[in-house]
């Protein structure tokens, strides 16, 4: 008995040695030589392989960081600045600050602003239904509300408000990647500038219907007046293909010309509430016709 | 009876307006003539607000190789160029024109006779369909001149005309092989001239037994043109399944008709061929099908183009009170209307309307791989593959699958016991490999 | 103005539905619930409800409260599950032992998959090749209740006496004469479970499935054919050790295998050529069980194991494209 007990563990061990050996020597002739920083890059980055970057996920990151000249058109949008700095201390490069970042959906087409006109029946997807018709409201350019940038955000920042049926960005955990931006079929989400104290002014409409038009299909559309741009005293306001669009490297945020939209287009968030200008005014009658 | 080999479903064939005869609806007051009436390139106007037209006369010309002119439909003076909304909602350019009487250009020939004799030579003929605007108007309306002209290398063996319409409700084919025998056999006599083929096919369903008695009867004058009876199944309609139905011959995966040797033309487009040949009349005029089990009437109409969907909807007693769906064409693969108010275009074959009951989408529930859609598929593909690889962004794997070879017949979804919503996701991914595909630099 | 509804084509759909299929599967098995309430009486009533009610109801739990997901016990499955287990077991076994089958067929096998349509193994197999495994003494006891049709016959299945007297050393005609073996017996009524006692009633049930289109006959056939040739070739090697090929496809579980169990949509390949081959594995298997294994009976285990192979089989059989690849 004790001889079969030897023999088996003598025969198995050298097996296993000689396997040991052949295994050594293949990995010795197919190791693959990597920059050992791409490891280190890779252990600052956060890891949840958003591919918000541009890059693959954040290994692929980290390797382009390694071999870029400067990390001037590099940046983690979910580490910010302060992994950033990691990543060039780490490399020893110079690394310039970048303002953060936050999604922002524009647009105000509420089921109240923008009454339905048709029922939508088909699979909810936000491409699905806008390669199929121009949407199930009067205006073709607003959010058609399936929830594509909900399903795509690694983060949970977004969710869909069923009182107003618009997606709704949580801006604590909006990591600013940028996938939410590339699944609307409609561009409605843009990434701006997070803003001194999170205060941001935008027009959230992007529809580019003729005012009356526009204003038809929702209370709330950019109906391209005008106004705003003449009472913005930075230039940071333009009109173009009948809407606004404000420039947030110029905007200083006096808000001159949220009180100026006659349809509560453009918006304020994060300002204190003193003034009493709600977000969304309501907007006057009388200067419905005034388009030009 | 002949049939195509693979796949396909057997939706009800709800011919509800068979016997209803072709009636000419009145033509409106205003036109609104869009000018992305066919596949291609939109068409750009020739005329300016305040010009006076008459009916036939061109009011834009092609933009483009695949694009085709637009001759106007009425009489009467141009109101402007517009933006109108088309019945998906979705902005596009269109001549308005107020219409005062109804002057026809003098060129056309408005006799009933029938004109039998093909004067003109193939290449005659290809321009004077160029000029009259004649597009396919089995669905979409590819510009039919250049159908006609087969591309170097590939030679045209034969003429197949589609008279299959195979899509249920849909009557309007039906009604033209019925009414208009001769002037169809005609239309596909001057394309075979066109092409320089000998040997033509009209395909009819068995479904439509008076359409093949007829038109076996008035064929007998072109023996080179054979009434071919086929069995009742969607999508025989579609030009691969007629081609494989017809002749036996399958066009290869990302290959045209004419590698073949086939050409295949609605019974639609042989008339408007017959018309702009022998008549000098562009195509102005279609015949639209007003149907639903919910319509309190059922119509075949003669319209202008440009006349508004609603005015037609009106006079079949405006939108049924039990409707939940307006769909311009059949119910397989026609587009569902979200906007009434938009014009009829040359295309334009029909407004069904269907109940809730009839349409509304069931909630999805687990695909249980019952294998229904492979089984239904006409072009042998996956499609419960296709959606699971859609749905994971798969795009080499769908590639690979075949996604491209999808016709978008509606087969799966129609059949899939599961309510899976197979044809909305895999249309959205075909396009999308498409994209991909085309972006790829040529081989060699 | 009225909304109207817009979704991408088609606008139209078919008549059936999940719900409509199963609901035919359920149909076609009721010949042979009744054939067996016919034979057992009562008893065989009690099963099946016990195995139904079992299998519903723990669909029912899981689905509410472990997975909280939507109920889907309105789509049969689970009652064809039940009644496919309940006919698989001897006419004797007690209530909570088919309770328990039930548990692992939809616990087990069918719920920690993610319900219907991602399981890969049939639930009512997993649950009656447990019960095999656990209460092998239960699970072959083949005496009948009193007073019913088949009152004073000894407990044994043919496939069951075949193999017990080949394991004594006698040859097979030996075994048909003690025991009198007929076709016309086997064809409607012989010993075994609920579901193995009547041909007629199963092949009804086939009939009905393929007039209604519900399934397709590329695998009950290929099992037929694999396992009258396999078993035809064994015969004609030695017709006194291995039983004809008629006999194998009349006794045991075959019918009821390759008709209901083997054609179970989800976990059966979906393409024809794909099917084929499912069928002839299943056939090969088996036999060999029958011929060479330890158990009297192989189709549970067959279909089991050619269920392992039913992912790679669907992703090799791709079905017939149309047209010839482009140049």
């Amino acid at each position: 008995m004790s001889t079969t007990i030897i023999f088996t563990v003598a025969s198995l061990s050298v097996l296993g040695l000689l396997l040991a050996v052949v295994l050594y020597f293949v990995a010795q002739k197919f190791k693959v030589e990597e920059d050992p920083r791409i490891d280190i890059v890779e252990a600052i980055m956060p890891g949840a392989n958003c591919g918000g970057c541009g890059q693959a996920g954040c290994r692929a990151f980290a390797e382009a960081c390694t071999k870029a000249e400067n990390l001037d058109n590099l940046f983690c949008p979910v580490g910010g600045n302060a992994t950033m700095k990691k990543v060039a201390d780490a490399l020893g490069f110079e690394v310039s600050e970048k303002a953060p970042m936050v999604a922002v959906v524009r647009c105000n087409g509420t089921c109240e602003n923008r009454p339905k006109t048709s029922v939508y029946d088909g699979v909810a997807s936000c491409a699905v239904k806008s390669a199929l018709y121009a949407g199930d409201t009067g205006c073709k350019y607003g959010c058609v509300g399936c929830g594509d940038c909900v399903k795509v955000c690694n983060f949970g920042a977004l969710s869909m408000d069923p009182a107003t049926g618009l997606p709704v960005v949580d801006e604590e955990k909006c990591a600013a990647c940028g996938a939410c931006v590339k699944a609307c079929p409609k561009g409605v989400i843009e990434l701006r500038n997070k803003g001194p104290k999170n205060r941001r002014v935008f027009v959230s409409c992007v529809s580019q219907d003729k005012g009356a038009v526009a204003r038809k299909a929702c209370k709330a559309a950019c109906i391209g007046c005008g106004k705003c741009a003449k009472v913005c005293p930075f230039e940071a306001i333009k009109v173009e293909n009948n809407v606004a669009y404000i420039d947030f490297n110029k905007c200083k945020l006096c808000t001159k010309c949220v009180a100026e939209c006659p349809t509560g287009a453009i918006h304020k968030v994060n300002f204190p509430e003193k003034p009493a200008a709600p977000a969304v005014e309501k907007p006057a009658e009388t200067n419905v016709n005034q388009e030009k | 009876m002949k049939t195509f080999s693979i796949g396909g479903v057997h939706p009800h064939d709800s011919k509800i307006s068979a016997n209803a005869a072709i009636e000419s609806f009145p033509i409106p007051e205003v036109a609104y003539i869009s000018m992305g009436q066919h596949l291609g390139a939109p068409a750009e106007p020739v005329v300016a607000p305040g010009d006076k037209v008459k009916v036939g006369q061109l009011i834009a010309n092609a933009n483009g190789f695949i694009s085709a002119p637009v001759h106007s439909s009425v009489s009467g003076t141009v109101k402007g160029i517009e933006i109108i909304k088309d019945l998906a909602g979705n902005p596009c350019k269109a001549v308005v024109i107020t219409v005062e009487g109804d002057e026809w250009v003098e060129t056309i020939d408005r006799s009933e006779e029938i004109v039998r004799d093909i004067k003109l030579d193939s290449k005659a003929i290809i321009d004077r369909i160029k000029e009259c605007g004649v597009v396919g108007l089995g669905g979409a309306t590819f510009p039919t001149n250049v159908k006609l002209s087969p591309p170097p290398g590939k030679k045209a063996e034969f003429l197949i005309i589609n008279g299959a319409e195979c899509e249920p409700y849909l009557t309007s084919d039906y009604r033209v092989l019925i009414e208009m025998p001769e002037q169809v056999l005609i239309g596909a006599a001057i394309m075979m001239k066109a092409l320089n083929v000998t040997q033509g096919f009209v395909g009819i369903e068995e479904n439509k037994p008076e359409a093949i008695r007829i038109m076996t009867e008035k064929a007998k004058a072109y023996p080179q043109i054979k009434i071919v009876s086929l069995k009742k199944k969607y999508p025989q309609g579609g030009e691969k399944q007629l081609i494989d139905a017809v002749v036996g011959r399958k066009v290869p995966s990302m290959g045209l008709p004419i590698d073949t040797g086939a050409v295949v033309q609605n019974v639609g487009t042989a008339l408007a061929v017959y018309e702009a040949v022998q008549k000098n009349k562009p195509l102005f005029e279609g015949i639209m099908t007003i149907t639903g089990e919910c319509c309190p009437q059922q119509k075949n109409y003669k319209h202008r183009v440009g006349t508004p969907l609603s005015k037609m909807i009106e006079a079949v007693g405006g939108v049924p009170e039990a409707a939940a769906k307006a769909i311009s064409g059949g119910p397989m693969m026609g587009k569902a209307i979200a906007n009434l108010d938009a014009p009829t275009l040359k295309g334009s074959s029909s407004v069904l309307f269907l109940t809730e009951e009839q349409t509304k989408r069931k909630e999805e529930s687990n695909c249980i791989r019952c294998g229904k859609c492979i089984e239904a598929c006409p072009m042998g593909l996956e499609p419960y593959l296709l959606n699971k690889l859609a749905k994971a962004g798969r795009m080499d794997d769908l590639e690979e699958n075949k996604i491209y070879d999808c016709i978008e017949c509606g087969c799966c979804l129609f059949t899939c016991p599961a309510y899976v919503p197979l044809l909305d996701t895999i249309r959205l991914a075909k396009a999308n490999v498409m994209k991909i595909m085309r972006s790829r630099p040529p081989k060699k | 103005m009225k909304k109207l509804l817009v979704s991408p084509s088609p606008h139209i759909h078919g008549k059936e539905n999940t719900k409509s299929l199963m609901r035919d599967v359920v149909i076609a098995l009721l010949p042979t619930v009744a054939v067996s309430i016919y034979c057992f009486g009562l008893s065989a009533l009690k099963l099946a409800l016990v195995g139904v009610l079992a299998c519903v109801a723990i669909e029912y739990v899981i689905a509410k409260f472990v997975l909280k997901t939507k109920v889907t016990i309105c789509d049969y499955s689970a009652v064809i599950t039940g009644l496919l287990l309940a006919l698989n077991v001897p006419i004797n076994t007690p209530w909570w032992v088919l309770v328990i089958g039930s548990i692992v067929a939809i616990g087990v096998a069918k719920m920690t998959f993610g319900g219907l349509g991602q399981n890969l193994f049939n639930p009512a197999l997993v649950g009656r090749v447990f019960l095999l495994i656990s209460f092998p003494v239960i699970m072959t006891d083949w005496s009948v209740p009193a007073e019913t049709l088949f009152d004073g016959v000894s407990g044994a299945t043919p496939l069951g006496i075949v193999k017990e007297g080949l394991a004594q050393g006698l040859t097979l005609s030996q075994i048909y004469e003690a025991n009198n073996f007929s076709y016309a017996q086997m064809l409607f009524t012989r010993i075994g479970s609920a579901g193995e006692i009547s041909a007629i009633a199963l092949l009804l049930g086939f009939v009905y499935l393929l007039v209604r289109r519900v399934i397709r006959p590329h695998i009950t056939l290929s099992i037929w054919a694999t396992v009258f040739v396999f078993s035809g070739i064994l015969w004609l090697c030695n017709p006194e050790q291995f039983t004809d090929p008629i006999f194998n496809l009349l006794t045991g579980g075959m019918l009821l295998g390759s008709i209901f169990m083997a054609t179970d949509y989800v976990t059966s390949p979906m393409e024809p050529k794909g099917m084929v081959i499912f069928g002839v594995g299943i056939g090969i298997i088996t036999i060999l069980i029958r011929e060479f294994g330890a158990y009297p009976e192989g189709i549970s285990f067959a279909i089991l194991i050619m269920n392992a192979t039913v992912p790679l089989i669907n992703m090799f059989c791709k079905p017939k494209r149309f047209g010839k690849e482009a140049k």
